[in-house]
């Protein structure tokens, strides 16, 4: 058995890990995983880099971040393969609900552009939004949604707020408004806090929310191990998205050695059936979270770019050297190259126009046919990534 | 001479922020501030501007630090930047003692090594001082909880407190466990059967 320290923060998105060590998944692997639990996404970059743990469940755009220059000098990370899509819930203080409430907005907790729009109205000075990390799908998602629906750069400030925190900012007032992912959506609304306006499917309709992470000597060194715990993690992610296995799912994270909550918090992200207001009333969102199916895990060199274009552009770098940087860490080599044998469907291609997809679409794979997830945008945005020596494989 | 430094230290907990401070002024004359508020802790860091700021590596506020270490534009004094940029042996041995730096840019690093080095020292010792409380705190529950397994089995078998510790200690060894583990998996089994 080879041991493998992996960091994660407590997360329901966490599952892949837990389960994958749990459920066995990495001892059919030869691999005995010790499970760190980390309090803050610095710190996950820095023991990895550092070598203290060899690979972390992480938020997509931290690597890309980090391959733009714009984190510490440590040495280079690579993302093997998505963790998860989606997760995330924009959520909104009380006293903003009840003005939303006063222009007649009904929470369907769907139409971004409506809600946006309410939002637009109601909202007089800037908009205080709370999101995990600078570098998280959650920030882009907020940038995203609001500047489509008239907010300008001026008319909001992005704050970072540590998710278990999100919940007390509300309620201190120190933000208006969050996205952030479960269960610290459904816990502001189970203390009364606040009310849930939109998943973040509504505004992408699968948004890469975590990856998997590692040193790219690790995985040039170590290539048995790496694929060992990728198809350890990718089994996991399988056994995840099957309806019936979300409430043992939600019972094994919630355990204390893990999140160390109300199993019935994590399962509302798990199920995708959410508790939106303080009175109870619940909204269905299919596809919510997804680990595995329609290609989910498959990390596309075009997402490392469309995020790389626009951390570019909010940090006053050029895009175009910051896109090629972006797409050379994440490695669809090694995901072709370790999961092929897992039998995982694998595309023709590595990058694709990101946002081209408005329904579930059965296309050519590597062998046969395979089903990728729907991946358009509220506003019909579609993102197009630029050729170049990165973007093969 | 020289401007004394200003070094900030983030730490919530006031024993372990004097710990630190204390530490920090063995190694220079030098001005610590201590945030135990996590209220608006970016502007609080900010309106200081000090040339360093520590942080637990493990403290979830980090990331509202990381912020501020990219938040700083052309015009303005950059906050903090990553004590890494200069020397990759000392950034190591931070992140292994748990601690995290931010450093204002330009700090010479003859200034900053001292720092660093004092509060690296000073971590390991906290360090090690939280790991043998709660080695105490985990023998003390060990103790409670054989106590009510010892009752269980007095109760249920009908002998005297030295032969259920016997038995308990017995079981122990059979499967290569700890007495604590063994005493906690009969208490939560009395538990569900209702003794």
């Amino acid at each position: 058995m080879i041991t493998l320290r992996l960091g994660y923060i407590p997360l329901i998105d966490a599952a892949p890990l837990i389960v994958a060590h749990e459920l066995g998944f990495a001892a059919e692997e030869g691999l005995q995983l010790q499970l760190v639990r980390l309090g803050a996404w610095a710190q996950s970059r820095d023991l990895l880099g550092a070598g203290l743990i060899d690979a972390a469940h992480m938020l997509v755009p931290l690597p890309v971040g980090q391959a733009l220059g714009l984190g510490p000098a440590l040495p280079v990370l690579d993302l093997v393969m998505f963790l998860s899509h989606g997760g995330q819930a924009v959520a909104v203080s009380r006293a903003i609900e009840d003005q939303l409430r006063a222009v007649g907005h009904d929470f369907d907790f769907a139409d971004a552009r409506r809600a946006g729009l309410a939002l637009r109205r109601v909202v007089a000075g800037r908009l205080r939004v709370g999101v995990p990390f600078m570098f998280s799908t959650q920030l882009e998602l907020i940038h995203h949604w609001l500047s489509a629906c008239g907010f300008t750069p001026s008319d909001l400030d992005i704050r970072t707020v540590p998710p278990p925190m999100m919940a007390g900012a509300l309620a201190a007032a120190e933000i208006d408004a969050f996205c952030v992912g479960e269960p610290w959506a459904s816990f502001a609304v189970e203390h009364g806090i606040a009310a849930l306006l939109l998943p973040g499917t509504a505004i992408w309709s699968a948004p890469p929310e975590k990856g998997l992470v590692l040193r790219h000597d690790f995985v040039e060194d170590r290539p048995e191990q790496s694929g060992a715990l990728m198809r350890a993690i990718w089994r996991a992610s399988r056994w995840l998205d099957e309806p019936d296995h979300c409430g043992t799912a939600a019972e094994i994270i919630s355990r204390k050695d893990y999140l160390d909550l109300p199993s019935e918090l994590a399962e509302r992200g798990l199920t995708g059936r959410l508790t939106i207001l303080s009175d109870g009333e619940t909204r269905d969102v299919p596809g919510f979270l997804a680990f595995n199916g329609g290609a989910a895990s498959f990390p596309w060199k075009s997402v490392a770019a469309l995020f790389a274009a626009s951390i570019a552009r909010q940090h006053g770098r050029a895009e175009a050297p910051a896109m090629q940087a972006a797409m050379a860490r994440f490695r669809t080599d090694l995901y072709r190259q370790h999961l092929r044998p897992a039998g995982a469907a694998l595309p023709g291609a590595s990058l694709r126009v990101e946002g081209a997809i408005a329904e579930d679409r059965t296309v050519p794979a590597e062998r046969g046919q395979m089903i990728l997830r729907a991946d358009g945008f509220f506003d019909g945005f579609t993102f197009e990534p630029p050729a170049g020596p990165a973007s093969t494989n | 001479m020289l401007k004394k430094l200003l070094i900030v230290v983030v730490e919530p907990d006031p024993d372990r922020a004097q710990s630190i401070a204390e530490g920090l002024r063995g190694a220079g004359d030098h001005d610590i501030r201590i945030i135990a508020e996590q209220t608006a802790l970016a502007r609080r860091v900010a309106e200081l501007r000090p040339d360093v700021v520590l942080i637990d590596i493990a403290d979830p506020s980090r990331d509202i630090l990381e912020e501020l270490a990219l938040a700083s534009g052309p015009s303005e004094r950059p906050v903090a930047m990553f004590v890494d940029r200069s020397d990759e042996q000392l950034t190591r041995s931070a992140i292994e003692a748990g601690i995290s730096a931010y450093v204002v840019d330009g700090l010479r690093p003859d200034r900053l090594k001292p720092v660093i080095d004092a509060a690296i020292a000073r971590f390991h010792m906290l360090q090690q001082l939280r790991a043998e409380l709660a080695a105490t705190r985990a023998a003390l529950e060990d103790r409670k909880i054989v106590d009510r397994a010892k009752a269980v089995l007095m109760k249920a078998r009908g002998i005297g407190e030295d032969e259920a510790y016997a038995l308990l200690r017995k079981t122990a060894m059979d499967q290569g466990k700890r007495i604590g583990e063994i005493a906690q998996q009969l208490v939560t089994a009395a538990g569900l059967l209702g003794r």
